[in-house]
Formats: structure tokens, C-alpha cells, sequence
């Protein structure tokens, strides 16, 4: 049995809520009749584009962190590792619906896509007009020719950061729909898992590694993964990793990239920083120009112990997106 | 064992109803298959998504209807269970309920357009086929197998019981089968040797069916 600092299996989600607003009152709220509806304050802004991401939680700060100005306008939260219902992902869309159409971002995964997916039905029904952009960005889950099976993972986050700013930046639906899929084109990510997590319900580690061994191509639910190897240094791990994700984007010397060392919830930011050293000298050995590199916990797999390496090519378009101001509710303590 | 013939709403909810205590029985035992191919909550979403459905319908005027208990059971479960369980069963008990709408009371006939309409929800919604190992895999069987026994014109405990048998067996051919959708299909082969617990919790639903109808 593993131990959390939890007070009851069933109210963990509640709790966790309520400790969010109460922790940052002045940047989002809880629908009082969608408690699992997360609301950016400021929402809805009349003329903007609404954006709503959402999927399960156990993956703080994702999805519902994400919620903030220049990044998403709500979050439907799901049970641990579970979708959401379609019902607080109809109530969070009218709630930021400002007249100009929400764009759900969401990974694929297929409870996701199907309550996404009769929440836009539901919606339509009362004129909302909804776009969907799935993220794909986990190379180890299919391969290229099959790339819209592959799972969603830590790249999300840039692609959330696309559409929040193009957003923000007065595009319409269209044109934000296209801004999340141009990110969700350009980026790869690949992870790894040294220790599984365990889920509030059952305290039992959903899957089992042993003393020597390290799991590759995990997700974020703790599911195994696609390749189970020996454990080896961090510099190797990195390098497992970015063969794989460097392989399928071939970027080109003297290009811009960012890169986002996620950790996967149980690994401490020493580790991710290590790993983060080797990724950045190998990407400057490429003559590679690091725009952006963020390090820490994005998605996270509750306490899973590792991390996922994401790149993302990018484009002027890409550059002024990701660099234009965004205040997502889980990152603002100073 | 003769049993009804005929399924009046009360009857209807009574069958959903000993769906819903065979899943909260076997809770434990679907999150374990769940848990060698998936994240290990299949049992507690099902037994949580069947529960919201029957508090929905208990919150139901009288008189019953099949469209209303059907639309509260759906609505119920969806928004409880979560997950990819939640809009196949809200699905299966949309589409069913439509199919049987302007019904009074449920013969072979109609339950077979019942589940036929369940069936094809299910693989329009999840996007899947036989052989996915879904549970499909154990509802087409069941399905098929009631429309034989129709065109034989068995009695309705008979139908629903060799439905079970089909559906059951079904879920452990299963075992055999790489899965190829949902949260299983990214281990490839690695998913090969476990039952699918969707086909599992399938089969426990047309065999609380079939005990429902021949226990009376």
C-alpha cells in the first residue's frame, strides 16, 4: 500500500479544488453549479475566442494549472486518470463563451475524445460553436504513419500556450484552431518512468519495476509503457530519448527550438535539471538556438518517479505565441 | 425455468438494477484485469456509473417510460462514471432507449432492436470493430445470438441466456486478441494474455439480464 496525503479516496478531487480557489481567489472560481468546472477569472471576455482544456486529473499542474489569461479560459476535471463527463465541460464552455466560439484542447485519449466530443454536440445544441484539437505529440506510442493515434503528453503545454496566446491576440476560432495545430505539429516528446504511481482508490502501484529496470514511452495515467529496459545514467536515459525525438524532427542547424523537461511528479528537480544539462548541450552541439527552456513539473503522472523530453520546432509565428504573456493559475506565486 | 415474457418499465429498471449490484460485486475483480493492461479503474468507474444511473431513475415520476428511464439512466451515468465507460454506456442507453421509445411493455423483438441499437452506438461513438478487443468483442456475440434465437422464436429467458453464454464466451476469446484501441492498445503484444475488462463488464450485464428474466 502506498501512503498520500489524502483524508478520503473519494472526496481527493473536491479537496483539491477548493484548496486551488482558495489558495488563488483572485484568479479563478469554481461554477457553483459545475463544481468540477474551473473558471479563469475574467472569463467570459467578450469577442475572444473561448479556450477549455481538460481530461482527468493526477496530472497537476495540467490540465486545469493551465487556467489563467493568454492560456486556457476553463478546465472540466475529471477523476484520477479519468475524463471528465460531458456536463462540466458544457457548463465551462457557456462560461467562457464570449460570442466568438471555444476551442477545446485536449490529449488523446479516448474517454477525452468521446465526452469532448458529446460536449460539442451538447453544445451546438445551444449555438456554441466548438473546434477540437487533439494533441498527438508521443512518439513512442505509434509511429509517424499512424501519428493521429499517438497519445497526448507533456508537449500540451505548448500547444495550450498557441492557443491561449493566439487568443488572447484577437484571432477567431479558426485561426486559433490553427495556431494549437501548428504547435501540436511541430512538437515530439518521448518519456521515461523509474518508479509507477498509485491511484487514490486503490493505493496499489498500477504497474511493478524492478531494482534494475526503467520503463520507456510511458504516458501521464501510469499505464505501462511500450519498452522496459535496463536502468542506465541520466545522460543515457536523455539520449534514449532524444534519438527518438530528434530522429522524427530533424531540425535544421542554426533553427529555434524550445524544449520542455517535464517531470513526471515523483522525481526531484535535481534529477530534471541533470537531464535538462545534456539535452541542452546536445541540442547547441546541433547548432540548435534554445528560445525557450522550461524544467519542472508540467503533466504530471501523480507520484510517478521520471520525466518526458519535449522539443518543439519553431517558426516566427511559434516564437511571438510562445512569447507573448501568459498568467497560468498554478504558476503564480511570486 | 420459464420466466416473463414481456419487460414492462418496472421490469426494465429492475433488470438495470441487478446490473448494477453483479457490477458493484465484481468491482474488484474488473479493476484487476484493468489493471494488467489499463490504469486499474474499470471496476470502480462501472460500479460508480451504474449507481448515478440507478439514483437517476429512482429520482424518476411515476408513470415509467422506457425513453425516461433511459435518458436519466444515461445522463446518470455519463457525468459519474467519466473516463472512455462513461459515453459507451450513456451511448448504449441512448440509442437503445431510442430505439424502443414508443414501446409499452419489451418482447424478444424489441430487446433485440434494443441491443442491436446499443451495439451499433457503441462502435459509432468508440470507433471500433470486432476484433478490437473492446467490448464489443463480447456484445456482437450477444447480439447476434439473440437475433438467431428470435428467428427461432425461443422463449425470452432461453434468448437471454444463451445471449449471456454467447457474450461471456466472448469476453475470453478476448484474451488471445492484441488490443487495438483505448488505453490497452499502447502495449501492442505486451496486451495479449489478459481479458479485456470492458468485454468482462459486458458479459456481467447480459447475464444479469438472463437471470433477471427467469427469475420471475
Amino acid at each position: 500500500m502506498t501512503k498520500k496525503l489524502i483524508n478520503d479516496a473519494g472526496t481527493v478531487i473536491d479537496e483539491m479544488l477548493a484548496g486551488i480557489v482558495a489558495a488563488h481567489p483572485r484568479h479563478v472560481r469554481l461554477l457553483d453549479h459545475s463544481p468540477r468546472s474551473l473558471i479563469a477569472a475574467g472569463a467570459p471576455r467578450p469577442g475572444k475566442v473561448g479556450i477549455v482544456v481538460g481530461g482527468g486529473s493526477g496530472h497537476e499542474p495540467g490540465f486545469l494549472g493551465y487556467v489563467g489569461r493568454g492560456m486556457a479560459d476553463g478546465a472540466a476535471v475529471g477523476n484520477p486518470f479519468a475524463s471528465p463527463g460531458p456536463d462540466p465541460i458544457v457548463a465551462a464552455t457557456k462560461a467562457v463563451h464570449g460570442g466568438a466560439g471555444v476551442l477545446y484542447v485536449i490529449g488523446n485519449y479516448s474517454g477525452d475524445v468521446m465526452n469532448f466530443e458529446m460536449a460539442a454536440e451538447l453544445a451546438e445544441l445551444e449555438s456554441i460553436m466548438t473546434r477540437t484539437v487533439v494533441v498527438t505529440d508521443d512518439v513512442a506510442s505509434a509511429p509517424i504513419s499512424d501519428a493521429a493515434r499517438r497519445r497526448g503528453v507533456a508537449g500540451a503545454v505548448f500547444v495550450f500556450k498557441a492557443a491561449g496566446a493566439a487568443a488572447d491576440m484577437g484571432r477567431d476560432l479558426s485561426g486559433v484552431a490553427q495556431a494549437a495545430e501548428l504547435a501540436n505539429a511541430s512538437v515530439r516528446t518521448m518519456g521515461v518512468a523509474l518508479e509507477p504511481c498509485s491511484l487514490p482508490a486503490t493505493l496499489k502501484h498500477n504497474f511493478t519495476l524492478s531494482a534494475g529496470e526503467l520503463e520507456l514511452g510511458i504516458g501521464i495515467h501510469g499505464e505501462p509503457g511500450v519498452e522496459r529496459g535496463p536502468m542506465r545514467p541520466a545522460d543515457a536515459v536523455a539520449d534514449a530519448i532524444l534519438d527518438r525525438v530528434l530522429a522524427e524532427l530533424d531540425p535544421a542547424a542554426g533553427s529555434d527550438v524550445a524544449v520542455l523537461v517535464n517531470g513526471m511528479g515523483g522525481t526531484p528537480l535535481m534529477e530534471l535539471y541533470i537531464i535538462a544539462r545534456h539535452v541542452l548541450d546536445r541540442l547547441s552541439r546541433r547548432n540548435l538556438s534554445i528560445h525557450r527552456c522550461l524544467v519542472g513539473n508540467f503533466l504530471t503522472a501523480l507520484e510517478m518517479a521520471g520525466c518526458s523530453i519535449s522539443v518543439i520546432k519553431l517558426n516566427d509565428e511559434l516564437k511571438v505565441l510562445l512569447d507573448y504573456p501568459a498568467e497560468p493559475v498554478l504558476f503564480r506565486n511570486f | 425455468m420459464d420466466g416473463i415474457d414481456e419487460i414492462t418499465p418496472a421490469d426494465f429498471v429492475a433488470l438495470l438494477r441487478l446490473v448494477s449490484q453483479r457490477i458493484a460485486a465484481e468491482q474488484e475483480w474488473l479493476s484487476e484485469l484493468d489493471r494488467a493492461i489499463g490504469d486499474g479503474d474499470h471496476g470502480s468507474s462501472m460500479a460508480r456509473g451504474w449507481q448515478a444511473a440507478l439514483d437517476a431513475i429512482d429520482a424518476l415520476p411515476e408513470p415509467l417510460s422506457f425513453s425516461a428511464v433511459c435518458g436519466a439512466a444515461a445522463r446518470g451515468f455519463v457525468n459519474s462514471a467519466g473516463g472512455a465507460t462513461g459515453p459507451l454506456y450513456a451511448t448504449i442507453l441512448m440509442r437503445g432507449g431510442a430505439a424502443v421509445k414508443d414501446r409499452e411493455v419489451l418482447d424478444l423483438g424489441a430487446l433485440v432492436s434494443f441491443f442491436e441499437a446499443a451495439g451499433r452506438g457503441i462502435r459509432e461513438r468508440g470507433k471500433g470493430e470486432a476484433g478490437d478487443k473492446t467490448m464489443l468483442d463480447a456484445w456482437l456475440p450477444a447480439v447476434e445470438t439473440l437475433n438467431a434465437a428470435r428467428t427461432d422464436r425461443k422463449k425470452l429467458a432461453d434468448a437471454l441466456g444463451e445471449a449471456a453464454e454467447a457474450a461471456e464466451k466472448g469476453a475470453e476469446a478476448t484474451r488471445h486478441m492484441a488490443a487495438r484501441l483505448g488505453r490497452a492498445s499502447r502495449l501492442g503484444a505486451r496486451s495479449q494474455g489478459h481479458i479485456d475488462p470492458g468485454a468482462a463488464s459486458a458479459a456481467l450485464l447480459f447475464r444479469a439480464f438472463s437471470q433477471g428474466v427467469s427469475e420471475v
